[in-house]
């Protein structure tokens, strides 16, 4: 049995946490990279992150990219979409095709 | 090209050939696999791209009911409300396999089915805007999981295709030129040395023949003086 972590800013994350997803509120890059390296070493198989957050420490995103646990997706924030989950999208697309086919799409 | 630097041997030559072959072999069956792992991803990222947009629509709008209800509600309050969740999700995590990558499934248990378990707290003290929160929060989770699951299996693939196709170039554009070089080279090394070998053959017999040539004249002449003497007329 795995978990299902939501890291973001109080307001962003505490919704979460009636639906009985584990929630971690962290308010600076710091707080949120510790929480993802706790998680990733615990049975969290899914971390949800707030683009907010995840604009400031995408190296550590990066590292667990070619795991298969934990998963790092990226939510928009209380504040809105900043557009890198789909910029991550597009850029896997990128990586494998060469250049971007569903841009148009 | 740049060719391998092997001595010009029949044995090195066979060597090569069969790590040629080997190569060809091997490049074909890379490139089925890049194909076939393109075609996934595709398949993947398109559906994804879709779940994404979605996800991030109903969040938004999730988040939007939250403020307002965090607007209307002390900090505490709300807090309180949130503090302990009557429902909780388990994760059964599995892995599939495509094309030798393994991509993450998941499966989702909610600890109780009933709808309204998503709501932890008496509504008396609450705003209404937190119940839509909740409920946009908790209807979107299925297509969070969903999303997460494809998302990640993209961001995979991507990463294995990007191998593959590396792999595949690799092969085509350097390693198979250069054993066939290599290759190429031996032979005309090879060719050359015969020919080198035959020539060297036909000076040293017409050597032979002149040597021998040499020999029987002189042998005539010999003949030829000891006759002249016994048949000398005698004075």
């Amino acid at each position: 049995m795995y978990k299902i972590a939501v890291i973001g800013d109080r307001d962003s994350a505490l919704g979460f946490k009636a639906l009985g997803l584990e929630t971690i509120f962290a308010d600076t890059p710091e707080e949120a990279k510790a929480a993802i390296h706790r998680l990733a070493a615990e049975d969290c198989a899914v971390i949800y992150l707030t683009e907010q957050l995840a604009q400031e420490i995408p190296g550590d995103i990066d590292r667990y990219a070619n795991a298969v646990r934990p998963a790092i997706i990226l939510i928009p924030g209380k504040t809105g979409s900043l557009g890198i989950g789909i910029e991550n999208v597009n850029k896997a697309v990128e990586k494998a095709v060469g250049s971007n086919i569903l841009k148009n799409e | 090209m740049a060719r391998l630097n092997v001595n010009p041997t029949r044995m090195e030559q066979t060597r090569l050939k069969r790590r040629l072959a080997t190569a060809k072999r091997g490049h074909k069956l890379l490139k089925d696999k890049r194909d076939e792992l393109m075609r996934q991803f595709l398949e993947i990222v398109r559906h994804n791209l879709q779940l994404r947009k979605k996800v991030e629509g109903a969040l938004s709008k999730a988040h939007r009911s939250f403020t307002i209800a965090s607007a209307v509600m002390s900090p505490e309050m709300l807090e309180e409300a949130l503090m302990y969740p009557k429902q909780s999700v388990a994760l059964e995590l599995s892995t599939k396999n495509i094309m030798s990558v393994n991509v993450p499934v998941y499966q989702f248990k909610m600890k109780s089915d009933d709808p309204a378990e998503i709501f932890p707290y008496g509504f008396a003290t609450t705003s209404g805007e937190l119940d839509d929160a909740v409920l946009a929060l908790s209807q979107t989770l299925q297509d969070m999981l969903e999303l997460a699951q494809s998302e990640k299996t993209a961001q995979m693939l991507a990463q294995e295709i990007e191998k593959t196709r590396r792999r595949v170039n690799a092969l085509e554009y350097v390693m198979i030129p250069q054993l066939v070089e290599t290759i190429k080279y031996i032979r005309m090394k090879l060719e050359e040395n015969e020919r080198g070998n035959t020539s060297r053959l036909m000076k040293v017999k017409d050597m032979m023949l002149e040597e021998q040539r040499q020999k029987n004249i002189r042998q005539d002449q010999e003949a030829y003086e000891a006759h002249c003497l016994n048949f000398e007329p005698k004075q």
